[in-house]
């Protein structure tokens, strides 16, 4: 018990309180945006999708999360242009 | 008199909704206000128990909904305090026998007698729900400090804002102090997380469910830790100037900041 606790200590491990405050705001984020996160998975594959008739980008470093910004939802999506580097280049066809 | 009707509720059932209702309508019936205090739970009515007046009522709101009696006839006086009335719900019905407009009816029939009209409203986001905050001026959200409660604390704060309700308020119920304070959600993340004035923080305390039991409101015990807030609440929404307090800080942090 002591030494979980001194253990805790050092390694830096989330506190019941900080892992139930992270989860808040990303069950929260969900349920205002009314969007699950398989559905989100799914909008960031069609934008991708779409993306890519227009511009090079690489599918991989595409994030497309929902953020909190006191009762504001945002969904908010960081694309870096350009095509995908060059380890995947080859399993391009 | 026009009274303010105010709503109690909070989503999620077992925060303390009517434990939190009865002791606000004493406490402001302390203050010497006129208070009645309508149980909106239809089919599962506690206020009367948690009150201590279960033996007292006759008359049920629906039966002044269904004109089979007047407000005045249904209002169970309390035995403490001559200044505290509660229109009991009915047991043995459910609630579609209450609607937003008998309810908007009610309100304003109960706030022309008092200067405070408490309406008790069930858990749940279905029809008790809609018809228990269709007539409130300002609502209480009651949550605890624990990620369900709050995740539904937020959804009817967001169905009560999508709805024009303007004046809402928090109560954080059963926060526990020192080392297992820790285990809980801090106060800090629930007022930024939900975005809605803090009204109150009430400790967990041993002696509410004894006082449940017993039919006597911790806001009587001048010894309970919650009945002292729930006094202090009381005198907040009576107007009387209380800053909530700051969190407290954990030990350490308070023994370095002494200097």
């Amino acid at each position: 018990m002591c030494w979980h606790s001194i253990r805790r200590w050092f390694s830096h491990a989330p506190t019941c309180q900080e892992v139930a405050r992270e989860r808040l705001q990303l069950v929260l984020a969900h349920d205002r945006a009314d969007l699950t996160p398989g559905m989100l998975a799914m909008l960031k594959d069609d934008m991708i999708a779409v993306l890519r008739n227009y511009v090079a980008i690489d599918p991989a470093r595409v994030e497309v999360s929902i953020m909190q910004e006191g009762r504001v939802t945002r969904l908010v999506a960081d694309i870096p242009l350009g095509p995908a580097r060059s380890s995947e280049e080859s399993v391009k066809e | 008199m026009a009274g303010k009707v105010i709503t109690v509720t909070s989503g999620k059932g077992g925060v303390g909704k009517s434990t939190t209702t009865a002791n606000l309508a004493m406490g402001l019936a302390m203050l010497g206000a006129q208070v009645i205090c309508i149980d909106g739970d239809v089919g599962l009515r506690n206020l009367d128990v948690i009150l201590g007046l279960e033996n007292r009522i006759v008359y049920d709101i629906t039966h002044v909904i269904d004109g089979r009696c007047k407000l005045r006839q249904a209002l169970v006086r309390d035995k403490r305090f001559a200044e505290l009335h509660l229109l009991p719900a009915a047991q043995t019905r459910d609630k579609s026998a209450v609607s937003p407009e008998a309810m908007v009816w009610i309100a304003q029939q109960a706030a022309e007698q008092a200067d405070y009209v408490l309406i008790d409203c069930p858990a749940g986001i279905e029809q008790g729900f809609w018809y228990s905050v269709t007539p409130a001026d300002m609502l209480i959200v009651v949550t605890n400090p624990e990620l369900p409660a709050v995740r539904d604390a937020d959804r009817v704060i967001g169905l009560l804002e999508n709805n024009g309700h303007k004046d809402t308020r928090l109560i954080i119920n059963r926060v526990r102090s020192g080392a297992r304070a820790r285990e809980q959600l801090d106060r800090v993340t629930i007022v930024e997380t939900l975005a809605v004035p803090l009204l109150g923080v009430i400790p967990e305390d041993d002696g509410v469910t004894a006082s449940s039991n017993r039919g006597e409101p911790v806001v009587l015990d001048p010894r309970s830790a919650a009945g002292q807030e729930f006094r202090v609440i009381a005198q907040r929404l009576h107007g009387e100037e209380h800053p909530v307090p700051p969190e407290p800080l954990p030990f350490w942090k308070r023994f370095f900041s002494r200097s």
